[in-house]
């Protein structure tokens, strides 16, 4: 019997084999990654300068312990170059694998800003630990951190780099952080505590060069004003890998398409993750995440079952602000109903009398279990 | 009062704060916690977390 293959050894290729062992400890599986197939908590990436953690530390376990403990063949360092859906072949350096199911796990790139200026290929991002140990080797010494990026990995990062000591300037075209989850008021009290932890803001303006300065860089503003830094760090956003899959033939829109079961337009073919739009649409998140692959696992092992979210509120990991956030769906009805006192801001997305979603700062934060249930309720 | 995390996210229980957003006051033990609670963060079980060295 040819193996089930998962293309990719991030929190979804893992979590999906964990699930599949579950339930189906027998059907050979492998599994292929460019990197060294370390397993690490991803979202500890944008909060691990405060607890002390080096790269090293992050990886819980490494490929030989994870391909015990799944009873997987993992092929490290292993660069997929192409699929064929008809033949059920991969071929990864070079040589020919077949498959009787296939699970794309590819997950996303960062989206870089098409900046001007001799320093703009400088500028990092941290979407994976080798990313991650680039730049926690450029911070060490720096004292000035620009972010560019008011979203959730960016106030995650200038908090953390904040509370580690870096003098942290936050840009952004947003007129408060977190502009795409929070209403006004929620934004303005997450942008006032990271102040007080001495994050400085420039919003409603963008970057537009980056140039070298010595050893460190200039950063020219869309509004004419500057900030010099010694790391620039980029976290606007990430897109869905895509490239094997459409180069597979396989239907992509923003992300690879799948349906409820995550098979993609082609037979025994599969995505989940980051890097697929489940039912029309992307969730990079890690709840999301896991529901798909609890569902996978089930597919793949003969079950019935498709992609069912509860409600699937977000944790904004700034310790100066927690946020809790359970955006209402894309082109809901309604607006926020907002309360605020000087412990938090408690927001609720209201349609009529239905809740939609909510989001919640400080000490606020404790109405979540309520307002879940609310949500569960619909 | 010892730690926990999530091996999956990286979430940290922590009993000498609790968690308010989960219901749990300051002191609340993690033996106190129940068997079918979640992860806020991942949703992974009770029984997928790890004590963490404090």
């Amino acid at each position: 019997m040819h193996p089930i293959v998962i293309i990719g050894t991030g929190l979804a290729g893992y979590t999906l084999a964990r699930e599949l062992r579950k339930l189906d400890s027998i059907t050979p599986l492998v599994m292929i990654t460019a990197d060294d197939g370390g397993f690490y908590s991803k979202p500890m990436l944008s909060n691990a300068l405060l607890r002390g953690k080096t790269p090293a530390q992050l990886i819980s376990a490494d490929a030989a312990k994870m391909a015990a403990d799944i009873n997987a063949v993992i092929r490290v360092r292993t660069q997929v170059e192409a699929i064929d859906t008809v033949a059920h072949t991969v071929t990864a350096n070079g040589e020919t694998i077949h498959y009787s199911r296939l699970v794309l796990a590819v997950g996303a790139r960062p989206i870089r800003l098409p900046l001007e200026g001799d320093g703009a290929d400088d500028v990092l991002t941290v979407n994976s630990l080798d990313d991650y140990a680039r730049f926690h080797a450029q911070v060490q010494g720096a004292r000035r951190v620009a972010v560019i990026g008011p979203g959730l990995i960016g106030c995650e990062f200038a908090n953390d780099l904040a509370g580690a000591g870096h003098a942290v300037t936050v840009i952004g075209p947003d007129p408060h952080p977190l502009g795409r989850l929070l209403p006004a008021e929620a934004g303005n009290a997450v942008r006032d505590a990271l102040s007080a932890v001495g994050i400085q803001w420039r919003l409603g303006t963008v970057v537009s060069r980056v140039e070298r300065d010595g050893g460190a860089y200039r950063l020219l503003l869309a509004d004419g004003s500057e900030v010099h830094a010694d790391v620039v760090l980029s976290a606007i956003g990430l897109q869905a890998d895509t490239r094997l899959a459409q180069q597979a033939g396989l239907t992509v829109n923003r992300g690879i398409v799948v349906n409820g079961q995550l098979r993609t337009s082609a037979e025994d073919t599969y995505a989940l993750g980051d890097c697929a739009e489940v039912n029309g649409v992307v969730l990079p998140f890690v709840l999301p995440l896991m529901e798909q692959a609890r569902t996978l696992a089930a597919v793949l092992a003969g079950r019935e079952a498709a992609v069912n979210y509860p409600p699937m509120p977000v944790a904004v990991k700034t310790p100066a602000c927690p946020v809790v956030v359970a955006p209402p769906a894309p082109g809901s009805g309604g607006q926020w109903q907002v309360q605020a006192d000087g412990e938090g801001v408690r927001a609720e997305f209201v349609d009529g009398t239905l809740l939609r979603g909510f989001a919640l700062t400080g000490a606020a934060i404790s109405a979540k279990q309520a307002l879940v249930k609310q949500l569960a309720a619909l | 009062m010892k730690k926990f995390q999530c091996i999956v996210c990286g979430y940290i229980y922590d009993e000498a704060a609790g968690d308010p957003a989960e219901g749990f006051a300051p002191g609340t033990r993690w033996a106190d916690i129940p068997d079918d609670w979640e992860c806020p963060e991942c949703g992974v079980a009770k029984a997928d977390f790890e004590m963490v060295e404090i």
